[in-house]
């Protein structure tokens, strides 16, 4: 294929990557931001929001279009559900302490893990698109879908910063951020807040999912990678920033692609990785954030 | 302190003696589980002592295991030189992560050894046509040998794992009492007043670290001579995951925790596959018990219950 | 008869009087007067971890096979068990799951495992234990020599086989310029390894290869790398991104004009190859061990075959037609099971005991003819590669459904090697 034609689908998969990266990282950057608590369970939240979408097309009638509509309402809200359950239950009577959270998270993402294996199976099965759609280009073809998910993303981000900013609830994760003492002074209920934050989150991840599984397939498995990606984006814009959130995420979404153009694939990995420990030690702010 | 050193003299002369009467099945899981809770041991040395939660120790333990076995497949080196390679080897890694992990705390360290050990993973997919990638190579059973003793037969194997477990359980005894040991659990309760005290935070917690890479790498290094078999799947997250579960289980902080939370662990992984195909479920189970309702761990928890002397 | 398996000596007189899985082993009068106490097989099954959708099917078409085999009297006039024990698809867990099959469940013989790294990771670990492991995993493994006496695989061809057998026709049907998309791990380098050689010696040539990190999950970016020039597009990738794979290569070249495609159908096991957004494999070609879709020549016993596991013509499980059979794959276990009931009689096998007899038995085998034990088609097996060579098929994708093209004979299979595992010793 000539430059130019790669270079624009390079760009096409960078800006979807990017779109998939901002949306499965922004939640797992509100719950850090707002609870200080590594969820090590957000990639399983993001495999359920997926398999549940299978359950929800899968045995819903009509067009696809509909049952996927309603796996967008369906799934948040289920996963959400667990979240602000696992909330309660577990990281509430753990204080939040960041070591133990992290362990009871990694506890929790072993039992999600096996109910979907349980209840849904071993198979990578598909989610049917709402619509089939697929852009003809002069030197290759492209899903129509794919840009739709990259409008979707903008404009859930574009909600969330909403929500954040322009909201009573925002005021009150931001006040609970800031000081939770303070905030509980104030008449905060700081245990209600943390149980929304961590159900958004969820929510989040697995809107994300409902959104990404046509391109990809709903597996028991699939938390893995976007746990690792999310990380990377949420680290290397600094913990806790939604701005940096996207910003990383549009970065290295783009450069990913390129950057796999030139060295090998799995170097290009190596390298990626290190690169986020490097930036945690030397810039712990992140690269985007300011210093503390 | 004299009991504590009758208490391990007791499990040692236990374990030798348990090789007479166990059955075969036992016998061999008993020889993985005191290699694994050397690994542990080593765990527990950084995190249980020292307060560096890692989630990055299957680099340490896969370096030891790389090391030792391209050392015989590759270069042809016999079984002892390599073992001994596959020891320096884990602290070499681990002082290298450590120098630069150790500059971050608390939740970053766990992120920076866990992206530590990712790229260790992938470095060893990287370099497939040495390492065989995801498959992995067997060690030829001729090469498994330490002059006479032949590593791949039971009685051997079962005394060479007891070996390395007593010479590993009671350095770590000797190190809780050593000055060194006790800085280590100064950084775990109060770094800023240990520092105060004239202490060198970085350099006790480096020490430490490298302490720990030695057992994970001499761990690594065993599991692959006496069980034959070097692949990627032990530089994955559960390898790091795995040492953390049993020293929690067993007690972080206690000499003898490691070992009875890889024994325990074992087994209720085991026996639970004659009730459950659902193991992914009994290991996210446990982790959330212990956590909630014994964070000490089972020897933590006696302790704290009276067994004070309890190293 | 005496002969004590994995204990050594100086315990063995300790163990008298031990639990009752030990004393089964440990005395061998109880075994002989136990002569018609079933046989005990134990099967390694990957029911959970990235192996699980192969696993569940491996272990339905080996309880089919079981139920055929006690139907007909079993092994020797004795009824036969299977164990099954899952590994997680992990090669630590493996080894433990061949010692928990061999020493405490007392199985006299272990097989099934299909990942390249449980392979590898548990067949020291069955060397040791001195009980035969017989592998479905289509890995060159066994037959690189690398393994031990104990381990074979007799009921599938390895991927060497498959791939040097199969460029023949590609190159003379399909095009001499191949582009290969691989995963880029030790199975994906078998294949470039080996089919780039095969191509070679047809006169053909492997213009570019395409390794995909095995953990990727995208992989639209990799398909700009295929040289405009290239005639045939071979893929063969694993694991549960397959489909987006497939899907992706669709979407790529949309309309447009694309060169041929081949591809073994390990890239669409389990998968329905009419879902949406699979239409452009319309017309592309797929190596098949066995064919997923009844063919309209198909002999009695395959057709009886896919009546006992449950599956319709399709390849789909008869109670739930979208539930995709791993069909390509699992009939080894079918074939594996058949031949160590011909093995144990062979041997006259009475108990673990036997073991060196049963391997020996199974290394005398030559020809395998097509039967009920051997439905995939007539095989032979080479007793001192342990490995067996049996016929390929390649089918073309035609209104949705794969249509065989061709077949390979055995002897295009087969390779020259100067591994002979019969002299080693056990």
């Amino acid at each position: 294929m000539d430059f130019g034609p790669y270079l624009l689908l390079a760009l096409m998969e960078g800006t979807v990557m990017a779109a998939v990266l901002a949306l499965t990282a922004v939640g797992l950057s509100l719950v850090f931001g707002v609870m200080r608590v590594v969820n090590v369970a957000h990639g399983e939240f993001f495999m359920l929001g997926a398999v549940v979408a299978w359950f929800v097309t899968h045995y819903m009638p009509g067009p696809p279009a509909l049952a996927f509509a309603a796996a967008l309402v369906i799934c948040p809200l289920v996963v959400g559900g667990i979240a602000a359950l696992s909330d309660t239950l577990i990281l509430k009577r753990l204080n939040y302490d960041p070591e133990a959270t992290i362990v009871a998270t990694i506890g929790l993402s072993y039992i999600f893990q096996q109910a979907a294996l349980t209840f849904y199976g071993p198979d990578a099965r598909p989610v049917e698109a709402p619509f089939n759609l697929r852009l003809q280009l002069p030197w290759f073809g492209y899903s129509g879908y794919k840009i739709a998910v990259v409008l979707a993303a903008m404009l859930l981000l574009l909600a969330v910063w909403l929500l954040m900013t322009r909201t009573r609830a925002g005021l009150i994760m931001r006040a609970t951020q800031l000081d939770r003492n303070t905030a509980r002074a104030f008449g905060i209920n700081v245990d209600k807040v943390y149980a929304g934050v961590f159900a958004l989150g969820a929510g989040l991840a697995a809107v994300a999912a409902v959104l990404i599984v046509p391109i990809q397939q709903a597996h028991y498995l699939m938390g893995h990678d976007p746990l690792l990606l999310s990380f990377i984006v949420v680290i290397i814009g600094g913990l806790g920033s939604l701005r940096g959130t996207l910003l990383a995420a549009v970065i290295i979404g783009l450069s990913d692609g390129v950057i796999s153009v030139f060295f090998s694939p799995t170097l290009a990995k190596i390298l990626a990785t290190l690169l986020v420990a490097m930036v945690l030690v030397f810039r712990p702010q992140g690269l985007f954030g300011a210093k503390p | 302190m004299t009991r504590a050193i009758a208490l391990h003299l007791a499990v040692l002369a236990l374990l030798f003696a348990a090789q007479f009467i166990l059955p075969p099945y036992h016998h061999t899981n008993i020889a993985r589980i005191m290699v694994l809770a050397v690994f542990a041991m080593g765990y527990n040395i950084a995190f249980g002592y020292t307060g560096l939660l890692s989630l990055g120790h299957a680099l340490f333990f896969a370096t030891g295991l790389y090391a030792t076995g391209l050392g015989i497949e590759l270069w042809g080196l016999p079984a002892a030189p390599a073992l001994v390679l596959g020891l320096l080897a884990g602290g070499a890694i681990a002082a290298a992560t450590g120098v630069l992990a150790l500059r971050t705390g608390g939740v970053s360290f766990m992120i920076v050894t866990l992206m530590f050990a990712q790229a260790g993973y992938l470095t060893i997919l990287y370099f497939g046509s040495y390492t065989r990638g995801d498959e992995g190579f067997v060690i030829a059973r001729a090469a498994r040998s330490l002059g006479p003793l032949d590593l791949s037969s039971d009685t051997p194997r079962y005394f060479a794992a007891l070996i390395l477990f007593a010479l590993g359980l009671l350095a770590n005894l000797a190190l809780v009492r050593s000055r060194l040991g006790r800085a280590m659990v100064a950084m775990r309760e109060n770094e800023e007043r240990s520092r105060m005290l004239g202490y060198n935070p970085f350099k006790v917690k480096l020490t430490a670290l490298v302490i720990s890479g030695l057992y994970a790498g001499a761990a690594g290094a065993a599991y692959g001579v006496l069980f034959g078999y070097v692949g990627a799947s032990f530089a994955a997250i559960q390898y790091s995951i795995m040492p953390l579960l049993y020293v929690l289980l067993g007690g972080a902080g206690t000499t003898l925790g490691p070992f009875l939370g890889a024994l325990l662990m074992f087994y209720l992984i085991d026996l639970s596959s004659g009730v459950t195909t659902a193991h992914l479920f009994v290991v996210g189970a446990a982790l959330l018990v212990l956590v909630l309702f014994a964070p000490k761990g089972i020897l933590g928890w006696l302790r704290d219950r009276g067994a004070k002397w309890l190293p | 008869m005496t002969k004590l398996i994995g204990i050594t000596p100086s315990r063995r007189s300790l163990l008298k009087g031990m639990a009752a899985t030990a004393s089964a082993l440990a005395l061998p009068g109880f075994v002989q007067a136990q002569s018609s106490a079933p046989i005990k097989l134990g099967f390694q099954l990957h029911r959970t971890g990235i192996g699980a959708a192969y696993g569940r099917w491996y272990e339905r078409t080996t309880q089919a096979a079981l139920k055929v085999l006690n139907d007909q009297g079993g092994i020797n006039g004795r009824p036969v068990e299977v164990v099954f024990e899952d590994d997680g698809t992990d090669p630590k867990r493996g080894a433990e799951v061949v010692e928990k099959l061999a020493s405490q469940a007392g199985c006299d013989a272990i097989f099934g495992p299909l990942f390249s790294h449980v392979v590898i990771g548990s067949a020291p670990r069955a060397g040791e234990l001195k009980v035969p492991y017989l592998v479905c995993s289509e890995g060159y493994h066994v037959a690189s020599g690398k393994l031990n006496r104990w381990t074979m695989q007799p009921g599938i061809t390895d991927v060497r086989a498959q791939v040097s057998s199969m460029a023949p026709w590609v190159a003379n049907n399909l095009g001499k310029k191949v582009t290969m998309v691989f995963p880029d791990y030790a199975f994906g380098h078998d294949h470039r390894d080996f089919f780039t050689a095969a191509i070679a010696a047809q006169g053909g040539e492997v213009i570019k290869h395409i390794a995909v990190p095995p953990t990727e999950t995208s992989f639209t970016r990799y398909l700009p790398q295929i040289p405009r020039d290239t005639e045939v597009l071979y893929h063969v990738m694993v694991g549960p991104a397959v489909l987006t794979f497939v899907k992706e290569l669709g979407e790529f070249y949309g309309s447009g004009a694309r060169p041929e495609i081949f591809g073994f159908i390990d890239s669409l096991e389990a998968v329905d190859t009419a879902a949406p957004g699979l239409e452009f494999l319309e017309g592309t070609h797929f190596w098949e061990g066995h064919c997923r879709v009844k063919q309209a020549d198909a002999s009695e016993h395959e057709t009886f075959y896919r009546a006992a596991v449950g599956v319709d013509d399709n390849g789909a499980s008869v109670s739930d037609a979208k539930d995709v059979s791993t069909y390509a794959h699992m009939f080894s276990t079918w074939e594996t099971l058949f031949l160590i009931k011909a093995g144990m009689e062979a041997a006259g096998y009475q108990g673990s005991a036997d073991r060196q007899k049963l391997i020996e038995a199974l290394e005398a085998m030559t020809e395998l003819p097509e039967s009920q034990a051997h439905p995939q088609g007539s095989k032979i097996f080479n007793g001192k590669l342990h490995q067996v060579f049996g016929r390929q098929n390649i089918s073309k994708v035609e209104g949705g459904k794969l249509v065989r093209v061709h077949q390979t004979t055995i002897d295009e299979t087969m390779y020259e090697s100067d591994v002979d595992y019969t002299a080693m010793s056990f």
